[in-house]
């Protein structure tokens, strides 16, 4: 077996899979963070509260309600993106006139919240939630073992980014919303319900962290915690990406979540804090971002 | 002529704006505005920098919170309606500023617009009347000429099926060349039965393309001009504009 600067292949490809793993999670949430950003001009904190709203709900379905899986893939961004459209119409609509800042603080509120109400309920020491039977077990794959869900989730990751980048970039729908995230007044003046579209784009958004957080269920233990510590580093890569642009925030959430496998296989000290560490170099050379664009 | 022009009834007008005020925050801009434009006709607001043109025109559009009033366009009150609802009765507006879409291409640009009734140019027919947009329909929208800009934010409102249509100053800035080309779409577009309200600064290029001038001054129309009688009124009209 060949061995890379003294690195066996199995802890290699163990830490790229891992990586992958993180990255795929990486994009789907700096991906929602992004769109909404783009439309409505709002940091959404509570991103990672609605992620873990999106594990507790899979399983409060399948506990409750015995909806499997497959279900809950579906099922779940529905519902928790239903949250997000009232928590727009109510809420955050009624900020749109402030200063973008007052949008963050009451993201950042209701996050605390939510978690407060699932910490209570729920107790933090973490619920189980199995892996569906059709993706248990793994696949030898000759150079390393890649258990199957795992696999499942970076494709389900792929192919979902790549269906939201579509949909923005190539379809008529996604033209209205890149006008409207340009000049949504003028959009308006054509006859297109911005309002209504901010509406729906910030449920999706929300759909696309409880989709992100079903995905997560079977591998991280679902507790109310698990968004708060996943969304710092989320935030992160949209910086390191870009605010507002898609593919940078798919691209950027793939590539650091392996540039952070791989610091664990070369430097483990370092793994923690290497995001971090791009994200200050980035900040000085590229204030926008990678992908950004300067206004 | 000119007096039956002049007389146009409130009834049988497709725009009639009565007291039309508005205001940016705090600064009160249109101190009541007053004009008709009747069906079929091309009718130019003339003024100085300042007078209040462009902000008719936006507010006529609903596209400025405060405003008060009365805009009646084929019998219908518009004053309280939101700009999409004011678009879906039947007004297409082109800023000033042109309002391309950089981040989308020429083709998406011109196909923004939704269809608000039957009737519209089709693309065909938009693409027969700018050649030059044809050929540039994958290019990013803001990548295109000044000149080609503004074509482009024609185009596309040409497409919705609205028959009335509001245009903030075609034609500055751009190689006379073009705006005779512009001058010649809006004759054409006349012909196919299209109103339009023009805000203009080049005289002249309004001169050419008009019915009549209302002349706009510190958020007031204070006089109005048939383009038939501009000749004997030129004096009148330097005063006015300053040129």
């Amino acid at each position: 077996m060949f061995e890379l600067l003294g690195i066996p292949p199995q802890a290699l490809f163990g830490q790229l899979l891992l990586g992958l793993i993180n990255g795929s999670f990486y994009a789907l949430l700096s991906l929602g963070l992004a769109v909404i950003f783009g439309l409505l001009n709002i940091i959404n904190f509570s991103h990672g509260a609605q992620y873990m709203m999106g594990a507790f709900v899979a399983w409060m379905g399948l506990t409750w309600l015995g909806i499997p899986y497959w279900g809950a893939l579906l099922i779940v961004p529905l519902v928790v993106g239903a949250t997000g459209v009232a928590i727009e119409r109510l809420m955050i609509s009624r900020l749109y006139h402030l200063d973008h800042l007052y949008g963050l603080l009451l993201t950042f509120g209701l996050a605390l919240i939510i978690q407060g109400l699932f910490r209570n309920q729920f107790g933090v020491s973490g619920l189980p939630y199995s892996i569906p039977p059709q993706l248990s077990g793994g696949t030898n794959l000759g150079f390393m073992f890649l258990p199957n869900y795992r696999g499942w989730v970076v494709i389900a990751s792929l192919i979902v980014c790549f269906g939201t980048w579509f949909a923005i970039e190539r379809t008529r729908l996604g033209a209205y919303l890149r006008a409207a995230t340009e000049n949504p007044t003028l959009v308006g003046a054509f006859g297109i319900n911005v309002p209504r579209m901010i509406t729906l784009t910030y449920g999706f958004g929300v759909a696309l962290a409880a989709f992100a957080g079903v995905l997560a269920a079977p591998i991280y233990s679902v507790n109310p915690n698990m968004g708060a510590d996943l969304i710092i580093v989320v935030f992160a890569v949209v910086v390191i990406g870009g605010m507002g642009s898609i593919l940078g925030a798919i691209l950027t959430g793939f590539g650091l979540g392996i540039v952070e496998g791989l610091t664990k296989v070369f430097y483990p000290e370092a793994s923690s804090v290497a995001i971090f560490v791009i994200m200050a170099i980035v900040l000085l050379v590229k204030p926008a971002g990678l992908f950004g664009r300067t206004a | 002529m000119a007096e039956a022009a002049r007389k146009t009834e409130f009834a049988t007008a497709a725009l009639a704006v009565r007291d039309l005020q508005a205001w940016y925050d705090e600064s009160h801009i249109l101190h009541g505005i007053n004009f008709d434009v009747a069906p079929g006709e091309v009718v130019t607001l003339l003024g100085r920098n300042g007078a209040g043109k462009t902000t008719t025109l936006r507010a006529i559009m609903g596209l400025i919170a405060k405003r008060t009033g009365s805009v009646q366009f084929e019998g219908r009150e518009l004053i309280n309606l939101p700009a999409r609802a004011i678009a879906k009765a039947g007004i297409a507006f082109c800023p000033e500023e042109r309002g391309i879409f950089s981040s989308l291409s020429v083709d998406e640009n011109l196909m923004l617009p939704p269809v608000i009734k039957p009737g519209g140019l089709s693309r065909e027919d938009v693409l027969t009347m700018f050649p030059n947009l044809r050929e540039r329909l994958t290019s990013q929208g803001t990548k295109l000429s000044g000149g080609e800009q503004q074509m482009l934010a024609i185009a596309r409102i040409l497409r919705t099926g609205a028959k009335f249509l509001l245009l903030d100053e075609p034609t500055e800035g751009l190689a006379p060349v073009i705006v005779q080309q512009i001058g010649r779409t809006l004759a054409t577009l006349k012909q196919q039965g299209f109103t339009i309200v023009l805000v203009e600064q080049n005289f002249h290029f309004a001169a050419s393309v008009a019915d009549r001038h209302y002349v706009v001054e510190q958020g007031r129309v204070i006089d109005m001009i048939p383009n038939t009688e501009i000749q004997t009124n030129l004096g009148k009209l330097h005063a006015y504009l300053g040129v």
